[in-house]
């Protein structure tokens, strides 16, 4: 099980009004892996990934019980601050969503909310930096005032990767984040989470079987709101011990 | 074991596991063929024995396109994946095993069938157990039977000490009759050559067990020498 743990789930249930769409999950992300959530349509993997940067707190209807910490720090304590938290805890969506701002203003944006820049050249510093990262420095380097929304879809989902690491979060989750790109797009955000492994602790939600067994250490199952079987990923997908999991995983569900 | 979602991948699999049967059954039925050649002094039979290995050959073939196909379009996963990658390497294996039979019908012609020399008496019963072990390990293949494939593993020693006796008696035999030598030591190659059999099999058990169970068969499991 993980040596260097980031974030910690015990117990966790998430229901929306009386439906229970997470039972009893725990589970532990490691700092230095990539943890990817795979389950079918309905089975709980982004609500739970919602949880760990509360962002089921907008749903008025939900409501989380359980354990979430976050270095030791329970992040649904009342002391904690959410802004903060989001921060902390990054998030990266389905859909490319930039601002309709300028590319600039796009990852600018939170550092200066944020207050993590003082000086306009410590702005100039953290876009690039970010961009740089993200692996579109060099193809929008000469256009940051063009708009966001302007870019291709992969590179506007490279950009809301950029906007993300911009405020130095610690964890970064993604929602299904290449299910709207190209292979190739598809190809260069798997580089770049192989790239950002190690500097931030990574969940990735995905529907594409494949893709969590190229970008992920730990693999986790959910079926029906429960985390059925969570190991290291090249055991999931060669030798998985769960009857579920292997129907799952091998195409015989349901 | 549930159906696959996609239809054809099921009829993909069941035609890359009915292709290492029939590679199978050539091989058992090459072994045995090849073992009445030389005890009967069949020329002829030993000669269809060399032919129909081209078989085996194809066959071999046929599995490794498959399963490369079905690597490359299906992107097997566990239990898929392992029997993929099980079926073609004991596809190889069992061709290898068609091999030793063919090899057998060669030497026929280089040992006199006028004067039967007498240890050739003790030879069919070898071929019977090596020929046993690819049939059982094919059965335990066919049904995916771990505990079949660790029983065949067990039974190579016994296959190992029937070598060992017979490399004795022919040794023996040898030094009694130098005339025979050259014989003999064609004997020799037909024993060592099916003690080979004996061990294709026993690697083939050990895929079929590891396709099986998603784990490397160990020597507690062939009841070995514990840890």
């Amino acid at each position: 099980m993980p040596k260097n743990l980031k974030m910690t789930a015990r117990n966790v249930s998430v229901s929306y009004g009386s439906k229970l769409a997470i039972n009893d999950v725990s589970i532990d992300v490691d700092q230095d892996e990539v943890t990817a959530f795979i389950g079918p349509s309905g089975c709980g993997k982004s609500t739970f990934l919602r949880t760990l940067n509360r962002m089921n707190d907008t749903v008025a209807s939900a409501k989380v019980t359980g354990d979430i910490k976050l270095d030791g720090h329970d992040i649904y304590a009342p002391d904690m601050d959410v802004v903060q938290l989001r921060a902390r805890v990054g998030m990266v969506f389905q859909k490319p969503n930039p601002f309709p701002k300028s590319i600039y203003e796009n990852v600018a944006y939170g550092p200066r909310i944020h207050g993590l820049a003082g000086a306009k050249s410590d702005l100039d510093r953290i876009v690039e930096k970010s961009l740089r990262r993200a692996g579109l420095w060099d193809e929008v380097k000469d256009r940051l005032t063009d708009s966001g929304t302007a870019l291709s879809g992969g590179q506007q989902q490279r950009l809301c990767i950029a906007r993300a690491i911009a405020v130095d979060p610690e964890v970064i989750l993604m929602d299904e984040p290449c299910s709207a790109l190209d292979p190739i797009a598809t190809a260069k955000i798997e580089e770049l989470i192989h790239e950002l492994r190690g500097r931030y602790a990574i969940v990735i939600v995905t529907h594409n079987m494949q893709q969590a067994a190229r970008v992920s250490q730990k693999t986790a199952f959910f079926h029906l709101g429960t985390l059925v079987e969570y190991g290291n990923t090249s055991d999931i997908f060669t030798n998985p011990h769960e009857e579920r999991t292997k129907d799952y995983i091998t195409g015989r569900y349901g | 074991m549930n159906s696959h979602t996609v239809k054809a991948f099921d009829n993909d699999i069941g035609r890359l596991r009915g292709l290492i049967s029939q590679m199978g059954g050539l091989a058992e039925e090459a072994i045995a063929k090849a073992m009445q050649a030389l005890t009967r002094n069949d020329l002829e039979l030993a000669d269809q024995v060399r032919a129909e290995d081209k078989r085996i050959d194809a066959l071999e073939a046929e599995v490794e396109r498959l399963a490369v196909q079905i690597i490359a379009l299906r992107a097997p996963m566990a239990v898929d994946l392992r029997e993929v990658v099980a079926a073609l390497k004991i596809a190889g294996l069992v061709e290898r095993i068609g091999d030793y039979a063919k090899n057998i019908a060669k030497r026929l012609p280089m040992i006199d069938g006028e004067h039967r020399i007498e240890p050739i008496s003790i030879l069919p019963a070898m071929g019977r157990m090596a020929s046993d072990m690819v049939r059982q390990v094919l059965d335990a293949f066919a049904a995916r039977d771990a505990e079949a494939a660790v029983r065949v593993c067990e039974s190579d020693s016994a296959l190992d000490d029937f070598y060992d006796s017979i490399f004795r008696t022919l040794v023996t035999f040898m030094v009694e009759n130098p005339k025979t030598i050259s014989q003999v030591a064609h004997l020799l190659f037909v024993a060592k050559n099916l003690e080979r059999v004996g061990d294709h099999a026993t690697n083939v058990a050990e895929m079929v067990y590891f396709a099986a169970t998603g784990t490397q068969m160990t020597d507690r499991d062939r009841g070995g020498p514990q840890e």
